[in-house]
């Protein structure tokens, strides 16, 4: 009986699961410091370090999370006043503002994160860490011979001339799993009547709507897809393919900043400070440029015009994106033009 | 006289003060009616902002089936944004409180329509409910659409605003403070010139002050002025003449008497005693006349007379020089000891000449010779003193020197005691004391004047 009893309590009791994806420990402080982040630790893991180096008196765990359920445990964490993260940093900007917009965060304010621009900063509650555009990805070899398409206008040119290439090789973000994915396409419906033809087109060629960064880009490197539409430019920068071209739309590019936020009730909220204050600093910040987390938007660089940059603000108007109705609209235009993925 | 500790204030200090607490009062006055018009103008333009909002919101309602639904426009939370510090609320219910959409706090959705002030997570925040009715043929209800706002901006608004206005409002303040107060030096120059002209002048001085070129209101003060003075003057005059009158008219009958009695003396040795005793009191009725009158006229004087600078040698130079002692006392030789410098104080000559020779006459007839008067500087004071080589008078007597009609028994009716009351009255009324010491060369008695610079 005792057994069976170990038993049940062991795979019966529903123990909630750990949704995060993975951890890394740095540092062996007295002081326990707790990240959530969207991040990959792969990518962020020098910056930590560093951080972690000019502060002894913590241990800092670092945990990796996919960007809703992250969202659902800060919620929880907000709603419960359960013991929440020292700090989240998320790429899905819309539900940092949501939970600022909850009164779910707590202020800070100095030096650096005064200088940031207003579309990086919200309240003095939410601040944009890192500048990450929404690419074009393309196969270098598939247009060796013929030009580029520079923009979206270019895109879809290129869809109605020649169908037949595209059909079946043009990827992008299912935006009904992926945060990500939705944020651009949302802004995208806010930002221009391109939205619509693009969708259009897309449905003409059979585009593929699929769930991840890693999985896209691996496509377009080994030329399962050409064309790869709305990538955070990050990712394709740090899977450092040679085979993988970037294209900085010249009509105009959506700028990510990830969102870095103290949620109200955290422990360890100066040590929170200072790691954002660490975060804003010129040398963090060339580090984040290092990992492409970063990406110097530059017009003599980049060939971008200034008046192309859409920063994707950090304002109230994003939670429009999460409210249902209004997201289940897109969705319905969405699922009416893309076939599910064909994953491996 | 003033029993009010506190200093009396200058009357441009008052008139000053009296401007600053009107534009202080004002200001405070001023100030919060900007505060309260500003916050209005915040009110009224972030509450048009939610109005918009919420109609937005409110227009976006369509009926789907049975059933409200609402796509929510991004116009709605452009307007919202322009508010970009603030925390936002939305929320769409049905007909039955159901929510259709928004965002899950617990503000209360039973609220009459328009503008209302809630708490929107702990912060204190502006909402507003836009209900919109429906007929349709299978939905007929009404939908209700609350937005809210923190208060963020209305607030720096509100601050924007009232320090635009404020700020001007403050130079503008300090701007008339400085106005009036030049006003008020201005007005009241030749107020300060006749307090200046006032504190210059020597109480004695009683010739009418200068009211040409002055304001209405000085004119008549100082016309009062001026009559009270001329009045006073022609009191004096009064009694001055009234002083010598008496003099002139008392000293002559008593004289032709004594002479009388000094006559019929002569004549008739030893007629009696009668005749002895009319004399002694006739002399010592003359002498008594005379002491009278001159303290009177010294009084007098004091009073009325503007004081002068006045070398105290030449004072006691003229007193050895007229002699009067040698009529008491022929016998007794007086010596004059001066120095060479004057030896200025600032008072009536005829006064001090009289106090000086009250002392001199005292000590010939009371004191011991040799006797010595002399005007000399000393400890900073100036002292017109006489000295005797007798022991002086008895302690009890001292004591009381100075007293008026101070007789004492041994010394009846040739008594020393008007005498000493006019050097004393000469003492107090020139600022100076009577003093007295006494040592192995004998008895000496001193008027002590303050000593004033040598005139120009």
């Amino acid at each position: 009986m005792t057994w069976l009893r170990v038993f049940l309590v062991l795979f019966l009791v529903p123990v909630p699961l750990a949704a995060q994806e993975d951890i890394a420990r740095f540092g062996a402080g007295p002081q326990p410091f707790l990240i959530r982040s969207t991040t990959d630790i792969a990518i962020i893991r020098p910056l930590i370090q560093r951080f972690a180096d000019t502060r002894p008196d913590l241990t800092i765990t670092y945990e990796q999370w996919g960007s809703n359920a992250l969202f659902d445990r800060s919620r929880a964490d907000c709603r419960q006043q359960s013991q929440p993260a020292d700090a989240v940093l998320s790429s899905a900007v819309q539900q940092m503002v949501w939970l600022v917009n909850a009164a779910c965060a707590q202020p800070h304010r100095s030096d650096v994160t005064a200088q940031l621009p207003q579309t990086r900063r919200w309240r003095d509650e939410l601040w944009g860490i890192t500048l990450e555009p929404a690419v074009i990805a393309y196969n270098r070899t598939a247009f060796s011979g013929g030009t580029v398409p520079k923009s979206r206008f270019a895109l879809l040119d290129a869809l109605r001339a020649d169908p037949e290439r595209f059909r079946n090789r043009i990827a992008t973000y299912d935006i009904a799993t992926s945060g990500l994915g939705f944020l651009f396409a949302f802004s995208d419906s806010l930002e221009a009547t391109t939205f619509g033809a693009l969708l259009e087109s897309f449905a003409r060629v059979d585009a593929v709507a699929t769930c991840c960064s890693a999985e896209i880009i691996t496509g377009v490197a080994n030329g399962r897809y050409l064309v790869a539409y709305n990538v955070l430019g990050s990712y394709v920068a740090s899977a450092n393919h040679p085979e993988v071209g970037v294209i900085l739309p010249e009509d105009y590019t959506l700028v990510l900043s990830r969102a870095f936020m103290i949620p109200r009730g955290a422990r360890q909220a100066q040590a929170a400070a200072a790691l954002l204050d660490f975060l804003l600093t010129p040398e963090a910040q060339a580090m984040l440029t290092q990992v492409g987390l970063v990406f110097s938007l530059d017009a003599a660089e980049t060939g971008l015009a200034a008046s192309a940059r859409r920063p994707i603000a950090l304002s109230p108007s994003l939670m429009v994106g999460l409210d249902a109705a209004r997201r289940q609209q897109l969705l319905d235009a969405w699922s009416e033009t893309f076939q599910p993925g064909w994953l491996p | 006289m003033g029993s009010d500790p506190r200093p009396a204030r200058a009357l441009s200090t008052r008139v000053l003060l009296a401007v600053l607490t009107i534009l202080l009062l004002g200001g405070v006055m001023v100030a919060g009616s900007i505060w309260w018009t500003s916050r209005e103008a915040a009110r009224q333009s972030y509450d048009r902002i939610l109005l918009g909002a919420a109609n937005d919101i409110a227009e976006s309602i369509r009926i789907q089936g049975a059933a409200p639904q609402v796509v929510l426009p991004i116009s709605a939370f452009e307007l919202l944004a322009q508010a970009p510090e603030d925390r936002i609320f939305y929320a769409v219910r049905g007909p039955a409180g159901a929510l259709i959409t928004g965002l899950d706090t617990d503000i209360p959705f039973d609220t009459p329509e328009g503008f209302f002030d809630a708490m929107l997570h702990d912060e204190p925040a502006r909402f507003v409910r836009v209900t919109r009715r429906f007929v349709e043929r299978n939905f007929s209800g009404s939908v209700q659409v609350i937005v809210g706002q923190t208060l963020r901006a209305r607030q720096a608004m509100t601050a924007t605003l009232s320090w635009n206005a404020l700020w001007p409002m403050g130079l503008a303040g300090i701007a008339l403070l400085l106005i009036a107060w030049a006003v008020v030096r201005r007005a009241l120059r030749p107020l300060d010139a006749i307090t200046d002209d006032l504190a210059r002048r020597d109480p004695y001085d009683l010739t009418a002050i200068p009211v040409e070129g002055l304001p209405h209101e000085l004119q008549v003060t100082l016309g009062a002025i001026n009559r009270f003075m001329a009045r006073l003057e022609s009191q004096f005059e009064a009694m001055r003449n009234l002083i010598s009158d008496t003099a002139h008219q008392l000293r002559t009958p008593v004289a032709a008497i004594r002479v009388q009695a000094e006559a019929a003396h002569a004549e008739r040795q030893g007629a009696g005693q009668a005749l002895d005793r009319l004399l002694l009191r006739t002399r010592s009725l003359g002498q008594l006349l005379d002491q009278l009158l001159n303290r009177a006229l010294v009084v007098h004087r004091t009073d009325s007379v503007p004081r002068r600078a006045v070398d105290l040698r030449e004072v006691a130079l003229d007193i050895t020089e007229r002699e009067d002692h040698a009529l008491l006392a022929p016998k007794v030789s007086v010596r004059l000891e001066i120095g060479e410098d004057p030896l200025f104080v600032r008072g009536d000559a005829f006064s001090l000449g009289e106090a000086g020779r009250n002392l001199l006459n005292n000590a010939v007839r009371h004191g011991v010779s040799p006797i010595t008067i002399g005007a000399q500087e000393h400890a900073g004071k100036a002292r017109l003193w006489v000295r005797d080589s007798g022991p002086g008078p008895s302690p009890a007597l001292l004591a009381q020197l100075g007293s008026r009609f101070n007789r004492s028994a041994g010394t009846r009716e040739i008594s020393s005691g008007i005498g000493l009351s006019i050097v004393d009255a000469v003492a107090k009324a020139f600022g100076g004391t009577l003093e007295t010491s006494t040592d192995d060369d004998g008895f000496c008695i001193a008027l002590v004047l303050p000593i004033h610079e040598a005139p120009q």
